[in-house]
């Protein structure tokens, strides 16, 4: 919403300067965006200074100028004039300016080898005087403090530029912001001056609104204005079109923009000499078309509601006219329309249709149904006063009688709600400045809302419109209580801000990603989840939420592995889908590493990351968190875009059906497609929403402190078992044979090859043996040993290397 | 006596000048050997008459015990010798870089979640959280915007079906409904969380932060927003005085509402908050609708109270001076590098905010 000062003083008789206006705008909730002059093709005209004029190499008439232009920097401009002389004043124009005199468009170019940025200006390009022997030259008396500084005045008003609220319709008005200034006591709303127009007969296009259950249209106003001159607009009027940055058209197109500016009263001028005998306002049948004003061809859908007449659509009520009965510069004949359509129907209508227009605009937000007279009487005035013409009566058709909404409202409501106090009498006044008609009773007025403000139903708002007339800053600041309803954290919260941090901890870059991803990538990744696509994605490379967190991880650990970084460890914290349906998702801890553990180190080998420093990563982490690492449980299954050979799965306990982590290669083939070059590629995850919490408190989960002094033994076993048998099965069968005595067990050698039979392997393990009761004995010590290697050996197949 | 005087003397000299192990090895055999000197005289004390050999036995028991000791204190001398000679040969060169480490980082986004929930959690908030996926009922309808309502122009939403029925959250408002259906007052509540809207430019991004605040009771009134705001927005920035702003504004899921603004102004191409004639508008809040208070059967005669909407990394970009929002979400890994925070650095009332 734009308008200048002056315009707005149209309605307000006021003494305030203008920034006291400006800030009382903002402070009763008309945000203003800006102040400002509009931008004109003079602003890049310059007070310069020439620091330093030295002879062009390539040309003898030819000067190059250091030229002071108020910025950090000089800037080199090439200039013919005889008089361009170190320390003269002139008018510096940059690239881009358009020259007055004859319209060029000035470019940086290069003149004989030297690149010029703009130009130095004579009178006669500025079209001040015929002097163009040289350039201007400027009296350093006036001009030596304005370096930098436009060289014209601009003459323009500034514009005031207002972000108005969906539900302030009455402020896309300017006669609505001056009454909102006015009850804050910025001054007084000037009444409305209308002169007595003389009307003359009965309107003779016929009329009528055709009743139906959707429609869109309830009072339709209109007024035929005979003979006319249509015209160019007068002065003051083409300043204020200009003002707001728009262009003129012709009188009755200007005056009807006009009237919707000033008094939010849209209005549509049709040629009347169009006009196929009568008006009808009725709903859209499927398949009707018709051109618009924009130049467009729509095709309408049932139930929209036009204008029409006997030959047809001419437009679409109150969101655009048609190019079939607009006016021209020779029209002579004119039919005003002041209408009231529905907001809904707007609304609908120029959504199927993606069309928005100022009128729209205004409609959507609910224009005043009782300024359909206004509107014309306002009109009417100004065409006849400007264009001529005869003035018929004024004919109304309405469905809907418009009556004033009431509302009682109990004063004490608004200190409940804003906690502080304003008087009765106060409340009062404030209400009746902005066009409540209030009536006390008791502790409640009685209140009938302006039919301008359709966001106004209830108590609530009323005490809106009292706190932000009266000011925010009258609001007290009370000090916050510090109690406590509930924990801040629920379990799930801390772990997942416990296990954020322990992978951190762990070298990894944590990074957000995009929830959405592409579709191409997420298909690596989705497995049998189903593809949630995103009806009007950000970009085709976007267009389905992830199913997965690699998906953007790999993605990005490319693009980072192209700024050349090679050992890249990343994670992301965050939310995957199982389909579309709300809280169908999962927290999801994703982490991957590339490259190489010790690259280019001087005392450790370097190595390719691997399977183990994943799964260290993940074991360490869960650890971390409290689960026990003697309970959990690793299978050699995974998703498909782990390399089915060197990944796993973690289950909290060996029975469990869901795993809480994945952790391993990534699948070769992905690695390929997603062309990553590295020495290798692993990631693991881990599901936060599998991840069973601990009911108890942290001081209720310690057992008792229990140890042993006694004597710890060692013993070294080595197994030849089938190449697929697990290790963690070897451990299990041994550490289950008398938990009080074996203590730990280390697997410290796996071997294949020379003396072991084909298929086989080897596994060498470390047996600490220790009793709580008493200090074993060789002989005890002896027949754990042999139960050892016996209970293996029959559980496992397995055979003791001797 | 002087017999064994002698021997004394001559081997304490012996003993006295520059020998190796293996040679006081040998005297220690020549003297307390089988046929040792010391040995050989303790075998003669048998022949010797009473009242002599009384004292030849303390005398000698006196010198063989200073001998050994001697012997003992060489052997030692001669080690440490020996070692210090090895160590000697054994320098490395400790400015060789150490074994290597990685060090992580947190998200800004992460720490500046962590930084809110820190100072809420001192006034009473607990941490609330719902889904990314939401229906247009609870981001919309439910929060006093029907479908017809101007504001939802505001939102570019993403659709995941073509009724429009299922979206991206836009805000995270809808939590407000999923916490106050799910509960009986009073509610106290923050909920930070991921927010989505079809916008994509310098300063938008398609998906944003936003932390959510409601605090609903019997008598919690516009003071108590305001209160609340300042407490927060102080204790965020780190200052002791900050310069705010309520503004009348529009939302349809609060009214009153407002828009806050923080003063600021710029030095050396900084911005510095708190000081300073310049705003800047960080967050929308107000009073929450009686509507809405009826659409989560909480009975707005009985209970009132402010709700707020503040977006997470623009507070995080004013804070540590990033520039660009779209930088957030590019993983770049220089970028997290440089704005991302040690994972021990968990901010934490006691220890504070930060470091």
């Amino acid at each position: 919403m734009k308008f200048t000062i002056g315009w707005l003083k149209d309605h307000l008789d006021t003494k305030k300067k203008d920034n006291e206006l400006i800030e009382k705008l903002t402070d009763i909730g008309l945000e203003v965006e800006s102040f400002d002059k509009l931008s004109s093709d003079l602003d890049s005209f310059k007070v310069a200074k020439i620091i330093n004029a030295e002879q062009h190499p390539n040309a003898d008439r030819l000067r190059i100028c250091d030229v002071d232009i108020g910025e950090q920097n000089t800037i080199k401009v090439v200039c013919g004039a005889p008089n361009a002389k170190k320390d003269l004043l002139t008018v510096y124009a940059g690239p881009g300016s358009i020259i007055p005199k004859n319209n060029m468009k000035l470019t940086v170019s290069k003149i004989r080898g030297v690149t010029s940025y703009g130009m130095l200006c004579s009178e006669s390009e500025l079209n001040l005087s015929e002097e163009s022997e040289g350039i201007t030259e400027l009296k350093s008396s006036n001009y030596s403090d304005k370096i930098g500084k436009n060289f014209f005045k601009s003459k323009t008003e500034k514009v005031v530029d207002l972000s108005i609220t969906p539900n302030r319709p009455d402020c896309l008005g300017v006669r609505g912001v001056a009454r909102d200034l006015a009850a804050a006591g910025a001054g007084k709303l000037k009444k409305i001056s209308l002169k007595n127009i003389k009307k003359n007969g009965s309107q003779k296009i016929k009329v009528s609104i055709i009743k139906d259950k959707n429609q869109g249209c309830n009072a339709f106003g209109s007024c035929l204005i005979e003979g006319v001159t249509n015209q160019e607009s007068p002065h003051w009027l083409k300043e204020k079109i200009f003002s707001l940055g728009q262009k003129p058209i012709s009188a009755i197109v200007d005056i009807t923009n006009y009237v919707m500016l000033d008094l939010n009263r849209p209005l549509h001028a049709y040629d009347a000499d169009k006009i196929d005998k009568e008006i009808i306002v009725r709903n859209s049948k499927k398949g009707e078309t018709f051109k618009a004003l924009d130049n467009k061809e729509y095709k309408l859908d049932d139930g929209m509601c036009v204008i029409s007449d006997k030959s047809g659509v001419l437009g679409l009520g109150g969101i655009i006219g048609g190019t079939r009965s607009g006016t021209e510069i020779n029209t002579k004949n004119v039919l005003l329309e002041s209408a009231y359509f529905l907001p809904r129907s707007i609304r609908k209508t120029s959504k199927l249709l993606n069309i928005d227009t100022d009128a729209k605009f205004r409609f959507e937000r609910g224009i005043d149904p009782r300024s359909i007279e206004l509107g014309l009487s306002k009109a009417a005035e100004l065409i006849s006063e400007i264009c001529g013409g005869k003035i018929s009566n004024f004919d109304i058709q309405k469905t809907d009688r418009y009556e004033k909404n009431t509302i009682k409202f109990n004063v004490s409501l608004f200190e409940k709600i804003t906690g502080f106090k304003v008087n009765d009498n106060e409340i009062v006044k404030i209400l009746t400045e902005l066009g409540f008609e209030v009536s006390k009773k008791n502790l409640e007025l009685d209140l009938k809302i302006p039919t301008w403000r359709p966001d106004i139903t209830q108590q609530i708002d009323i005490v809106e419109e009292i706190v932000r007339i009266k000011g925010y800053n009258n609001i007290e600041t009370l000090e916050p209580e510090k109690t406590k309803i509930k924990d801040t954290l629920n379990k799930q919260q801390k772990l997942f801000h416990f296990l954020q941090r322990s992978i951190a901890s762990k070298g990894y870059f944590e990074t957000v990603t995009w929830s959405f991803t592409d579709s191409k990538i997420n298909n690596l990744f989705r497995e049998n989840l189903k593809e949630i696509k995103i009806v009007n994605p950000i970009s085709s490379d976007l267009d389905v939420l992830r199913n997965s967190i690699f998906s953007n991880l790999t993605f990005y650990l490319k693009k980072n592995l192209d700024r050349g970084f090679k050992d890249i460890s990343l994670f992301e914290i965050g939310p995957i889908f199982q389909d579309n349906q709300p809280g169908n998702q999962l927290t999801v801890i994703g982490a991957i590493k590339s490259g190489k553990v010790s690259r280019l180190n001087w005392n450790q080998k370097e190595r390719p990351v691997d399977v183990f420093d994943v799964k260290k990563d993940a074991i360490q982490t869960l650890v971390e968190a409290g689960y026990d690492r003697k309970s959990l449980f690793i299978k050699d299954k995974s998703p498909s875009y782990y390399h089915p050979g060197k990944s796993g799965s973690v289950y909290l306990d060996k029975n469990d059906i869901e795993p809480i982590a994945y952790f391993g290669d990534i699948h070769p083939n992905i690695v390929k497609k997603l062309d990553i070059k590295t020495e290798g590629l692993l990631g693991f995850e881990i599901y936060l929403d599998y991840l069973k919490d601990n009911k108890l408190k942290l001081k209720d989960q310690k057992p008792n402190f229990e140890y042993s002094d006694y004597q710890k033994s060692e013993r070294d076993f080595a197994f030849v078992v089938d190449k697929n048998f697990k290790a963690q099965d070897l451990m299990e069968i041994i550490s289950s044979i008398d938990q009080n005595l074996i203590r730990s067990i280390k697997i410290f050698d796996i071997y294949e090859g020379e003396n072991i039979p084909d298929g086989k392997k080897s596994i060498a393990l470390n047996v600490t043996i220790q009793s709580s009761e008493k200090t074993l004995e060789e002989s005890d010590l002896e027949k754990i040993n042999k139960l050892i290697i016996s209970t293996v050996e029959t559980k496992s197949g397995a055979k003791i290397r001797s | 006596m002087s017999d064994i005087k002698k021997i004394k003397d001559e081997y304490l000299n012996k003993l006295d000048s520059d020998l190796n192990i293996e040679s006081v090895n040998q005297i220690k055999t020549e003297l307390f050997g089988k046929n040792g000197k010391i040995s050989n005289s303790f075998k003669t004390l048998g022949s010797l008459p009473n009242d002599e050999r009384k004292k030849f036995a303390s005398d000698l028991n006196s010198i063989k015990d200073e001998l050994q000791n001697k012997i003992v204190t060489k052997l030692q001398e001669i080690e440490t010798k020996e070692i210090n000679s090895k160590l000697k040969n054994e320098k490395v060169d400790v400015t060789l870089p150490e074994r290597e480490f990685s060090l992580g980082k947190i998200h800004p986004v992460s720490q500046v979640i962590d930084e809110i929930s820190s100072i809420f959690s001192e006034i009473g908030f607990s941490v609330e959280e719902g889904p990314d996926i939401e229906n247009e009922h609870y981001n919309f309808t439910a929060l006093n915007t029907p479908d017809n309502h101007p504001a939802r122009d505001m939102h570019d939403t993403f659709y995941l079906d073509n009724n429009k029925e299922l979206l991206l959250r836009t805000h995270t408002s809808p939590v407000q409904v999923r916490t106050m259906l799910n509960g009986k007052p009073p509610f106290k509540i923050i909920a930070p969380g991921r927010t989505y809207r079809s916008d994509s430019d310098q300063t938008h991004s398609p998906m944003f932060h936003q932390v959510e605040g409601l605090h609903i009771d019997k008598d919690i009134n516009m003071g108590h927003l305001k209160g609340c705001l300042n407490y927060f927005i102080k204790s965020f920035f780190e200052v002791d005085k900050i310069k705010m702003r309520f503004r009348p504004s529009h939302f349809p899921f609060t009214e009153p509402s407002a828009e806050v603004d923080i003063g600021y102004e710029m030095k050396d191409g900084k911005i510095v908050i708190g000081e300073g004639d310049k705003w800047l508008e960080i967050l929308g809040c107000g009073m929450v609708h009686p509507n809405v208070l009826k659409n989560v059967k909480v009975n707005p005669d009985k209970f009132q109270g402010y709700a707020f909407g503040i977006g997470i990394d623009r507070l995080g970009m004013l804070k540590y001076g990033i520039n660009d929002l779209r930088a957030f979400f590019e993983t770049d890994y220089r970028w997290l590098n440089h704005f991302g925070f040690d994972p021990l650095d968990v901010p934490s009332n006691y220890r504070g905010l930060s470091r």
